[in-house]
């Protein structure tokens, strides 16, 4: 797990030091959240389909253990090798167990990231397998030795003259070309290589259908074809919540999510997965991880319903301004700040607090998860679980003292604005968070009570 | 009509002339205001840093303060969703839903309600409006960028009511300041970038006055502009509504 | 208990009371599944698209507009050795002509199943791409399409819309990444 002590207001403080580039990772995003609205409005429809889609997916949630039944008994009748893992750890053991049974030291890895909320790739390395992300912002920040920033776009944090400097040193490219044609025309011969090398290859999924056993898997660059059509074994790996009912339900997933995501009417690949090709295994791996748990919480549970699209993080303010790896998880930005919590409370605990509540995410959100009131909820969860500084409860409890009681409450505000009146430097100083970087209200003569009472007669 | 006004803690404490113009207002369009004395705060910074369990006195105090009026009004779509989403007292529930369906931000009251169609203020400025999230996504006084819906927006309804008023567009019409509540002091360097970048726009598109329906976020952008030395005001729209009142008063 | 139940012993306990599906009618909208329609988002998609009588053109059109092509694989073609080989050995395929079954005039997609493709690899190994499509075969919108389609007939089906892409290196657009770097569609008389 990615523990560390470091918060994210703490990692979103270092990463505005450079503000230009706070700058150009809000705007690049922007403009991607720019691109989402116009493809929404291109569909009269998009709101009727959000509820849809919505609905398909509580459905999906109400039927879980059915629908995971007949997913299992449609994929093994379709020749499909199904495991369970009941958490990260057995889902990596029974990924290098199929990979250590037919020898595989090296493998191909499209996008998944469930495996990188697994932390699969260190542990292959620890057992000697070398693993390659091909797609290429996961191969980017893979080369970086960083995790992925962003659900959809891995790399979104790099610039590319970075790009171009890990491309020299690793793939052997021109120092100092940066030019986004000519670096992926590098990745795609390098990768080409990978691709025809591995014997196995992992891919995510991103739909699997309950009715047929099949699994939907999307791409923009076929990174996951290249690896899943060229290897002798196919590990698909998938967690438990992305299970919908019918096939036909696809139409409304497919019209939503890359339109979501990143502005395109659909990824340019579609890919079903239904038999392992002649001579190929197919194995699925269905991994829990926590979100049995999450869907008793009722309050909560909606949250897996989430298609991992990313529109969320791209509208989201805070997130743009932060950066995906000052939220510390896998899953960054407003949904990843709803899903950490329930995986564990203590190194999350700081999640749900990185949000001004504004709403934008549920807004975008295509199947109309409600992100930020679930936010409002974990804090409230997060606090009663005692998950929070006992100085905060403290000064909790003070407000809450001062405004439970008027008498205090008006004495107070006049100390208040007294103190601020005649001493401006015991608030105006540094060590008020407020005062940093702006300037505190001019306090007035009179509370707006006092007015009230001198002139209320008129 | 009797109409209770609720006046946020922060603006009875540091933006009084907020209170007196949406008193002013309402009372100019016939309204019978009263001012319960007694009130202090709804409970929203508690709640939003996770301490709703914190906030029963402020709800029996709100509760005892507002449960007799017709309507309560105040000018903060905040504070004012707070108490529609989260106002409940186990031994005065029947009050509490009562003054959670007939509690209403300043501008929604005066258009959904009075159905004011013209006002008799003067204000020749250029006004940029701040649409607070709280306020827009919250209590829908307009629509949301990210909807594919029909546009409309209440407080600009109002704002165009008034003679002179010149409103900016906006790159990013409806973006968050990041005031937040806590998170302004929790998370501050983003709360402050946010708040940037906010104001940047305002004064890109030539504002000279930036408005909105919440002060809280107002006080934060003053915070950041007057540490610029912008030379940009911030005013509640209350005080533009009002501002043909506020010349005569002073004249 | 093996994980496999103890997972779906978990599910079962705390999954919400079900509720019933929702309709699928009037998602459509009045979306045109004409061609124009059909060729705008394929073009902005960065694909290119020809319309032909019948597939005898296919020949002539790729030599223009595909100058130095040294290996085409044509799927109708009567020579078909291709199929047996090792499918890594498709890698220095530069064209393939790959039949579509069903394209989709919202997004640009067209519906391949290895029932006419029986090398899976084929569409996203080779350079170019090339999909013919009767115009007739056009709808309007991934619904319709799913309607079309019915039930799998085959082990694989993929929509496929425009070329391969990326956009990752600080969002620039770049076509080509790790399947055929152009796509062209002809769009075949009736």
């Amino acid at each position: 797990m990615n523990r560390q002590t470091a918060d994210h207001a703490t990692l979103a403080d270092k990463f505005n030091e450079d503000e230009p580039r706070v700058d150009w990772h809000d705007q690049t995003l922007w403009w991607v959240r720019a691109k989402r609205d116009k493809m929404a409005w291109s569909i009269p429809e998009w709101e009727q389909l959000r509820e849809t889609a919505s609905a398909i997916k509580l459905n999906a949630l109400g039927n879980l253990h059915d629908y995971l039944v007949q997913f299992e008994q449609q994929a093994i009748q379709n020749g499909a090798i199904v495991h369970w893992a009941a958490d990260a750890e057995e889902h990596n053991q029974i990924v290098t167990g199929i990979l250590k049974k037919h020898g595989v030291r090296h493998l191909v890895k499209s996008k998944s990231m469930l495996t990188e909320e697994c932390h699969l790739n260190p542990h292959l390395m620890a057992n000697g397998i070398e693993v390659i992300d091909t797609d290429l912002g996961e191969r980017i920040v893979q080369l970086a030795k960083e995790p992925p920033s962003h659900i959809v776009l891995p790399c979104i944090h790099k610039k590319k003259e970075e790009i171009g400097e890990l491309f020299h040193e690793h793939l052997g490219t021109p120092a100092g070309n940066a030019d986004p044609q000519f670096l992926t025309a590098a990745a795609r011969q390098h990768l080409r290589k990978e691709f025809l090398q591995a014997k196995a290859a992992i891919t995510g999924v991103n739909f699997a259908v309950a009715e047929t056993g099949e699994m939907v898997v999307c791409t923009n660059e076929g990174n996951a074809d290249m690896g899943a059509h060229l290897a002798d074994v196919h590990i698909a790996c998938m967690g438990i919540e992305k299970i919908i009912p019918q096939r036909k339900h696809l139409g409304v997933f497919l019209r939503l999510l890359a339109r979501s995501a990143t502005g395109q009417p659909i990824t340019t690949y579609s890919s079903h997965f239904r038999q392992p090709r002649p001579g190929q295994e197919l194995h699925i791996v269905l991994v829990d991880n926590g979100r049995s748990r999450q869907l008793g919480r009722e309050d909560f549970r909606n949250s897996l319903k989430c298609i991992r699209c990313g529109a969320c993080m791209n509208t989201c303010p805070v997130y743009r301004r932060s950066g995906g790896h000052s939220y510390h998880t896998a899953v960054a930005g407003p949904i990843g700040a709803i899903l950490a919590p329930n995986l564990d409370m203590k190194d999350y605990a700081d999640l749900p607090f990185a949000s001004t509540l504004c709403g934008s995410c549920s807004n975008v959100c295509p199947v109309k998860i409600d992100i930020h009131q679930q936010l409002y909820k974990w804090r409230q969860v997060l606090v009663k679980e005692g998950y929070t500084t006992a100085a905060k409860t403290a000064s909790m409890k003070a407000m809450s003292g001062v405004l439970s009681t008027p008498a205090v409450y008006r004495t107070a505000g006049k100390m208040g604005r007294w103190v601020m009146r005649a001493f401006p430097g015991m608030v105006n100083n540094r060590l008020n968070p407020w005062y940093k970087q702006r300037e505190m209200p001019a306090p007035p003569k009179q509370s707006f009570s006092q007015w009230y009472e001198k002139n209320k007669k008129s | 009509m009797k109409v209770g006004l609720f006046i946020p803690c922060y603006i009875d404490q540091f933006y009084p002339q907020v209170g007196i113009a949406t008193l002013q207002l309402l009372q100019k369009l016939g309204c019978e205001v009263e001012f319960p004395q007694g009130q202090t705060c709804c409970g929203q910074p508690m709640a939003n840093s996770g301490y709703e369990h914190l906030t029963h006195q402020c709800n029996s105090l709100f509760i005892k303060n507002f449960a007799d009026y017709d309507y309560i009004v105040g000018p903060s779509g905040s504070c004012v969703l707070h108490i529609k989403d989260h106002l409940h007292d186990p031994a005065a529930e029947t009050a509490a839903t009562h003054i959670r369906e007939r509690i209403y931000e300043l501008t929604e009251f005066l258009t959904d309600v009075l159905k004011v169609e013209k006002l008799t203020a003067r204000f020749p400025c250029k006004v940029g409006l701040h649409q607070s999230c709280h306020g827009q996504r919250g209590l829908a006084l307009a629509q949301m960028s990210e909807l594919v819906a029909a546009p409309f927006s209440k407080p600009e309804q109002l704002l165009r009511m008034v003679e002179g008023v010149e409103l900016v567009p906006l790159d990013r019409q409806d973006e968050c300041c990041g005031f937040g509540g806590t998170f302004c002091v929790t998370e501050e360097a983003v709360s402050v970038k946010m708040g940037k970048d906010r104001v940047a726009d305002h004064v890109k598109h030539g504002a000279e006055v930036i408005t909105g329906t919440d002060v809280s976020c107002l006080m934060h952008m003053e915070g950041i502009l007057r540490r610029q030395h912008a030379g940009v005001k911030v005013m509640h729209i209350a005080e533009i509504l009002n501002q043909n009142i506020h010349e005569q008063a002073n004249s | 208990m093996s994980s496999r139940d103890q997972i779906l012993a978990a599910v079962k306990q705390h999954q919400p009371e079900a509720s019933v599906l929702p309709s699928l009618e009037g998602l459509s909208g009045n979306m045109p599944g004409t061609l124009e329609a059909y060729r705008k988002v394929l073009e902005g998609l960065g694909g290119s698209l020809f319309e032909i009588k019948d597939e005898s053109e296919i020949p002539a059109l790729l030599a223009e507009h595909y100058p130095h092509l040294q290996r085409i694989i044509r799927v109708g073609d009567e020579q078909r050795a291709w199929i047996n080989e090792d499918p890594h050995l498709l890698e220095d395929v530069d064209m393939a002509v790959v039949p579509g079954q069903w394209g989709v005039a919202e997004n640009g997609a067209i519906w391949l199943t290895e029932a006419e493709i029986p090398v899976r690899v084929l569409p996203f190994i080779c350079q170019h791409l090339a999909i013919v499509l009767p115009a007739g075969r056009l709808l309007p919108t991934m619904h319709e399409a799913y309607e079309k389609i019915g039930a799998p007939q085959t082990g694989f089906g993929v929509f496929i819309a425009g070329p391969s892409k990326t956009a990752d290196i600080e969002q620039s657009l770049v076509l080509g990444a790790h399947g055929a770097k152009s796509l062209v569609v002809f769009i075949t008389a009736g």
